[in-house]
């Protein structure tokens, strides 16, 4: 079967004053039906330009070169702003931002704004006017006592500063979900909340991809998360995937170097904080061949010259080695 | 007999804000840390552990001076140096210096970094120019940068690197006991092992003693020697890092440990989770504090205040349930 979203080559780069940066080279993902896929990388690695991507919200002075972002069947990229928002942006695609705080506007009601994503983006039941709306509401109210928010029936009139840091996030959570989504793309949801709050959100999110058939698309920086929550992991580097496939075999006999190298700076990994040598690669001069030849412990001679093949590990990820090759 | 500890604290308690209202309301003060009790030895790594609003930074910047304690007492090598005005106190307390969790935010961008770090030695009052940028420059390559980045300004440095530089700037002064506020926070994971790998290196060279405050529990069990665990302004277990670990003992720390993503393949549905949210601290209630999100809490719970009592050497917990479920259980075991 085909997966449900599944992009290729993707190529951005984004105009600047010092010149071209090659944010995304060559990223690729596959996000099956009801699962949850990790996607892992440190901080400028291109995470949130690839999900800006697939949702068409790419900033300013940012462009596609090449690649194909696959949902349902459907290229993405050759879908027009106007077609992207009627047909898919909270409809079919559904999103939890890393701060609800951030997302929410203070000054109107928590309900004036979940009901106007429900108003513009809601599938077409045939009801019109007040009785669309009353339905919404209803919808709403439903999905917010199932997120667990106390008072679900008032939780509508009161404004954003009302509710606690991990309250918000269930109504963020509550908002993706009101158009009846397939696909949520969550980044970095938990960043901002205490332990306790985070393990509640994460169970929740595992318990709503059963519930609602969706598949959760998770951008995170926390191997500890992706290990408790996710089924595939998809591991990037420098604009690039250089380690995808199931979570647990990645986490237990990580391939590729920079996964190892990554692996053993935790924590509960560690035998001692010695750290990767060096830093990531300025998207605007990137080395040539892999991009984490520079760094690597493992480098050949062939490693600077091209890119490396693509290959499989001896657990089935996908791993851009030339070891693997 | 252990050592005397080189910070001891006993029973402090700290309040913060509220308002005698004459034309404005009257608002109650928060009880921030509720009669903590601790035991700092010279060369140890303690770590403060709690959710966000449980007091720990508060404390931490009781401990330095910056805030009143409202009760109990603060020695430092045995020498009370509580009940002082924050100015006299950071004068008694020098020897105790403080990292800031946003090391970026705590530089002046205005300034190059050469010049910060050489302000804290002129207001110590050390020497002639030439020996002050001799000293700045030797700490810049002692916590890894180059000695001639001291030129350079807030913004040219990467996150890891201010760390660096927040570090320098502190051990320029000489401490003995570093307070180290959330270190590694908003660190890549490859950064925060290079900052924690030079934490552990400064502690030798330097010979200094740390209060490790961080909600980051994988990171707590690597590098502490002992644990201490607040919530709502008391600390309700302390212990050493490998028994706290190991055994867990009030149902908080269990829960705690329970929520903390960790890397050995465990899945989160395996776990009922906590109920509701982190209390308020503006909240009082009679008995414990974790009564309403406690899995065994019962009546006796809600009426009093359990104290930190030992079940182990060294070992201390704070809960009703915890002691009796310990005696227990050696009953048990007696009588088996």
């Amino acid at each position: 079967m085909m997966p449900l979203l599944s992009v290729h080559g993707l190529k951005v780069s984004i105009d600047t004053d010092e010149g071209t940066a090659q944010v995304l080279d060559d990223v690729g993902l596959s996000l099956e039906r009801g699962r949850i896929l990790g996607v892992v990388g440190e901080s400028g690695c291109g995470k949130s330009t690839l999900i800006r991507a697939i949702m068409g919200i790419l900033p300013k002075g940012a462009r596609v070169e090449r690649g194909e972002i696959w949902f349902e069947g459907e290229n993405l990229l050759v879908f027009s702003e106007r077609e992207l928002n009627e047909r898919v942006r909270s409809s079919r695609i559904g999103f939890i931002p890393q701060d609800p705080l951030l997302a929410l506007n203070p000054v109107f009601k928590v309900g004036t704004q979940l009901l106007e994503v429900m108003r513009w983006h809601a599938p077409d039941d045939g009801s019109r006017g007040g009785e669309r709306r009353k339905r919404h509401v209803g919808r709403l109210v439903g999905l917010l006592r199932r997120m667990q928010v106390p008072d679900p029936e008032t939780a509508l009139e009161r404004y954003p500063h009302q509710f606690s840091g991990g309250q918000r996030q269930r109504l963020l959570i509550a908002a993706a979900l009101a158009c009846s989504p397939r696909l949520v793309i969550a980044d970095e949801p938990t960043t901002a909340l205490d332990v306790t709050t985070q393990h509640q959100i994460l169970l929740l999110l595992r318990e709503l991809v059963a519930e609602f058939g969706i598949s959760l698309l998770f951008v995170t920086h926390d191997f500890g998360v992706v290990a408790e929550l996710c089924d595939d992991l998809c591991v990037i580097y420098a604009g690039q995937t250089v380690e995808a496939g199931a979570v647990l075999p990645i986490l237990d006999a990580p391939a590729h170097p920079y996964t190892r190298a990554l692996l053993a700076c935790h924590p509960d990994r560690a035998t001692s904080f010695t750290g990767i040598p060096g830093s990531v690669p300025s998207p605007l001069a990137p080395p040539p061949g892999c991009r984490f030849a520079p760094r690597c412990g493992d480098v050949r001679a062939v490693c600077s010259a091209g890119q490396p093949p693509q290959g499989r590990s001896g657990t089935g990820a996908e791993v851009r080695c030339v070891q693997y090759a | 007999m252990s050592p005397q500890p080189i910070l001891t604290l006993r029973d402090v308690s700290v309040q913060l804000g509220g308002s005698k209202g004459f034309l404005r309301k009257t608002v109650p003060p928060v009880q921030a840390v509720r009669q903590v009790s601790l035991e700092l030895q010279e060369g140890e790594i303690l770590s403060l552990v709690g959710e966000s609003g449980c007091g720990k930074t508060t404390l931490g910047r009781t401990i330095l001076g910056l805030q009143r304690e409202s009760g109990g007492e603060i020695l430092l090598d045995g020498r009370p140096v509580g009940g002082l005005s924050p100015e006299a106190a950071r004068h008694a307390r020098r020897g105790i210096q403080y990292v800031h969790q946003d090391a970026g935010a705590a530089l002046d961008p205005w300034w190059s970094i050469g010049r910060t770090l050489e302000e804290g030695l002129k207001i110590h009052g050390v020497g002639d120019r030439a020996e002050r940028r001799e000293r700045v420059a030797a700490m810049l390559s002692a916590v890894g940068l180059e000695p001639a980045w001291g030129r350079r300004y807030p913004h040219e440095f990467s996150g890891g690197q201010l760390r660096r530089v927040a570090l320098a700037r502190i051990l320029l002064l000489q401490p003995r006991i570093v307070v180290l506020d959330e270190p590694t926070s908003g660190l890549d994971m490859s950064v925060q092992a290079t900052v924690l790998n030079l934490l552990l290196d400064l502690r030798e060279r330097f010979s200094l003693t740390y209060l490790f405050i961080s909600h980051d529990l994988s990171v707590v069990e690597r590098l502490s020697d002992r644990v201490a665990i607040m919530y709502l302004g008391r600390i309700v277990e302390s212990g050493p890092a490998k028994v706290l670990f190991a055994a867990p003992t009030h149902p908080y720390t269990r829960t705690l440990l329970a929520a903390a993503p960790r890397l050995a393949g465990r899945r989160a549905t395996e776990h009922v989770a906590v109920r509701g949210d982190p209390p308020s601290p503006t909240l009082v209630s009679p008995g414990c504090a974790f009564v309403d999100r406690c899995p065994i809490g019962d009546a006796a719970c809600k009426a009093e205040v359990p104290r930190l009592a030992p079940i182990a050497p060294q070992h201390e917990v704070a809960c009703h349930r915890a002691s009796v479920e310990q005696t227990a259980s050696i009953r048990a075991r007696r009588r088996a």
